[in-house]
């Protein structure tokens, strides 16, 4: 056998593969063979690892050097300093932006440390697109014990003391889900993935399907015997190309090795997973609407009872979980559910993935124990704001969800804490924002969204959520008026108690969230036709301090409809006319004295 | 279109209706495999669909209308899509769009004049580190600011 001595490990999730990591991955394999290094130093694509902002991400094993932000003109130093003779470069180690010491190993990096990975836990460490990988790291051995070892009483026993609960964003327990499934008799029953990945800002499951597409195979799989089913259905987006892909990869390495299909490791028992791809619709996410798209018809949701445990796909029952649930089944089997209840908080426990976006340092992937508090997920792991901005609020669960203020920073995250504060995780998006974002404008950015997913079919959520942009719409453009904010709060909470399905119950309260929190700033655009944050246009002005103003005249040559004026010679001030201004901004980018400023 | 492209086109869809008839809840799968063969579903492939699976047109048209992947028109020669997911647009990915609309001289959902562009303004696609990002084809472009507009269309 031949003895690999380095290990490069290069991200292959869709972050890192718009940055080039696949010519990076290209030129590494070349070269080496070019210098005869081939069959001792191995590159493997990996999935995500997490610090996307820092992308392309390389790993060399056995050091553990962590390279970031990798160009394809860097891979011939590495080979040459790193593999041939070394050396580890230093200048392409990953720095802190606080830090004074450069680390050299991934797990002294500060974004790493508070995290605990068991739904990440392959991603970025095994090739996703090679079953011998997954099975090296106790892949399929939750499977076979089940199987050989377990009742499906047993596993809905294990999955109850887990604590588990569904990663989607409700959060229902996961255990008596699966016992609700599992107690119909039927002649066929399903086993359904939710990969319908829609929010906004969330990109977990995207990330665990990339970089561990084998670990919610086996999990469905494992739900299949509970249930007694023998045929499940992924429900992928289709805008994931990468995760489509490597999903289709493993289910066929699976067959092939026996673990998925007839007969499975002998047992008798049978289970096939077919992937069926979205079309882009939001509301498809919804369980319902999920399993009506499934079926090739328009994706409509439809009231609940009966629930799919009863009558779901093709009127059969089914069980339905997303792609971060799954991913954490096999674990809680291996190494028991008082491992997994031990970590997180009394009701919600085990680790819970956040994708980090926004006006945060460390743009990324975190998975975190529950119970963290925002302010140690966006300033010790995200590295905190970039650009010397103050905190305004970070809003979880994408269009179903609510803005956190700085007030809360110091709640512990778990399902009940963030009801309590009126917002929801969600699938687990959380997006920052400074003080340059207008809460106002945000709510209108989400209910335009949910405006356009709507699929029409209840009148709530048709009719009531376009009200309320219309409205939305008058206050970013000055035209707000007085009882606008009260006649949201009634429309929200009309709408929230009378749509049919989630994504119309769900949809005001984005809006009630900022409301509740940020009513001065609602306030400033409708009585003093203000936008406090200078992001709605219509009531932004720029304007010249002219004690600040050199009359460089920079601002002038910028200008691309010539509002602005002046004359250094003659000593006429530069000056702005509002009326010709379309408040591009450019003269306030341009400006090297910071002498215009948005008011 | 020439004809007998036309017509090795609809030969190509009737395999994969026989293919995929039989199977449940199978007409979305074959409209997607539809719009990869045609680039977009016209009344007379929708027309072709119903027949061949048995259903009314009005369904295939439902569905298509219904879903935001499936176009009833024909696409530019480059698809220009631009995310507008909360991380983009909590980074100025208006700004980003605002620009491009006016190089392009079109809004979203239409294709210029000349068949150059198809300008989208799509959900989500999961590249928040990035953030603005704008896809052309296969091509991926992070962090853009407006000023890059220009550059980044002269490459096409």
């Amino acid at each position: 056998m031949e003895l690999i001595r380095s290990h490069v490990m290069v991200c292959g999730g869709t972050g890192c593969t718009s940055s080039n990591s696949l010519q990076i991955i290209a030129k590494m394999e070349a070269l080496l063979k070019e210098k005869g290094l081939d069959n001792e130093v191995k590159v493997v694509r990996t999935g995500c690892f997490g610090l996307c902002a820092a992308g392309p991400i390389m790993i060399i094993y056995p050091e553990a050097a962590f390279y970031s932000h990798v160009q394809v003109e860097d891979v011939e130093e590495i080979v040459n300093e790193h593999l041939i003779k070394g050396r580890v470069v230093q200048r392409l180690l990953y720095k802190e932006d606080h830090a004074e010491a450069q680390h050299v190993a991934l797990n002294e990096v500060g974004f790493y440390k508070k995290q605990i990975r068991v739904a990440l836990r392959n991603c970025g460490v095994i090739d996703p697109e090679n079953i011998n990988e997954y099975i090296a790291f106790d892949g399929y051995q939750a499977l076979a014990k089940v199987l050989t070892e377990y009742t499906p009483e047993d596993v809905v026993d294990i999955l109850k003391r887990s604590g588990l609960r569904g990663r989607g964003g409700a959060g229902f327990p996961t255990g008596l889900k699966w016992d609700l499934a599992r107690k119909p008799v039927a002649d066929q029953k399903y086993v359904c993935c939710n990969a319908d990945e829609g929010d906004p800002g969330a990109f977990m499951d995207r990330s665990v399907l990339e970089g561990d597409p084998h670990a919610v195979l086996e999990a469905m799989a494992i739900a299949g015997y509970t249930i007694g089913a023998n045929q499940g259905y992924i429900y992928v987006r289709a805008e994931y190309p990468i995760a489509v892909h490597r999903l289709g990869v493993a289910i066929r390495q699976a067959k092939e090795m026996g673990l998925l299909g007839e007969n499975i490791l002998g047992t008798g028992f049978t289970f096939n997973i077919d992937l069926r791809l979205g079309a882009g619709a939001f509301v498809c996410g919804e369980e319902t609407a999920l399993m009506t798209s499934i079926e090739g018809k328009r994706g409509e949701p439809h009231p609940r009872p009966p629930f799919p445990a009863v009558k779901g796909l093709f009127g059969k029952p089914t069980l339905l979980n997303n792609v971060e649930t799954y991913a954490n089944i096999p674990q809680i089997i291996n190494k028991g559910p008082e491992w997994f209840a031990s970590m997180g908080t009394e009701k919600s426990k085990g680790t819970k993935v956040f994708a980090l976006g926004g006006k945060i340092t460390n743009t990324g992937l975190v998975e975190i124990p529950m119970g963290t508090t925002l302010r140690e997920i966006i300033y010790d792991i995200g590295g905190g704001i970039p650009g010397g901005k103050a905190f305004k609020a970070a809003q979880t669960g994408g269009p179903s969800g609510g803005c956190i203020p700085a007030a809360n920073l110091d709640t512990p995250i778990d399902y009940d804490n963030l009801i309590a504060i009126g917002s929801m995780m969600g699938s687990g998006g959380l997006i920052v924002m400074d003080e340059d974002n207008c809460m106002v404008d945000i709510a209108r950015f989400f209910l335009d969204f949910t405006v356009d997913e709507s699929c029409g079919k209840c009148p709530p959520c048709r009719i009531g959520t376009r009200r309320m942009l219309e409205i939305l719409n008058r206050i970013c453009d000055g035209r707000g008026r007085e009882g606008d904010i009260e006649l949201l709060e009634t429309l929200g909470e009309n709408i929230k108690k009378s749509a049919l399905c989630g994504l119309g119950q769900t949809a005001p309260n984005p809006v009630l969230s900022t409301i509740h929190h940020f009513r001065d700033e609602y306030e400033a655009h409708i009585r003093e036709k203000r936008c406090p944050a200078g992001v709605c246009t219509k009531l932004t002005k720029f304007v010249i301090n002219q004690d600040v103003c050199k009359k460089c005249g920079l601002c002038s040559r910028t200008c691309p409809v010539g509002a602005i004026t002046g004359d250094r010679k003659a000593g006429i001030p530069f000056t702005i006319d509002s009326a010709k201004c379309i408040k591009c901004g450019a003269c306030q980018e341009a400006c090297k004295f910071g002498a215009i400023s948005r008011k | 279109m020439a004809e007998c492209c036309q017509n090795e086109k609809f030969a190509e869809l009737q395999q994969v209706i026989d293919q995929l008839k039989d199977s449940q809840g199978s007409l979305m799968q074959v409209m997607q495999k539809a719009q990869d063969i045609f680039g977009y579903l016209p009344i007379e492939v929708q027309n072709f669909i119903a027949d061949g699976m048995g259903v009314p047109v009005t369904e295939v048209y439902g569905v298509a209308t219904f879903y935001s992947q499936f176009s009833l028109e024909p696409k530019g020669e480059h698809t220009l899509s631009i995310c507008l997911g909360t991380a983009c647009y909590v980074k100025g990915a208006q700004a980003v769009l605002d620009r491009i609309k006016s190089e392009l001289g079109i809004t979203e959902g239409k294709t210029t004049a000349d068949g150059r562009f198809t300008l989208l303004a799509t959900r989500c696609l999961g590249c928040c580190g990035l953030a603005p990002v704008l896809t052309i084809g296969e091509e991926v472009y992070g962090r853009v600011v407006p000023d890059d507009v220009p550059g980044i269309l002269a490459k096409y």
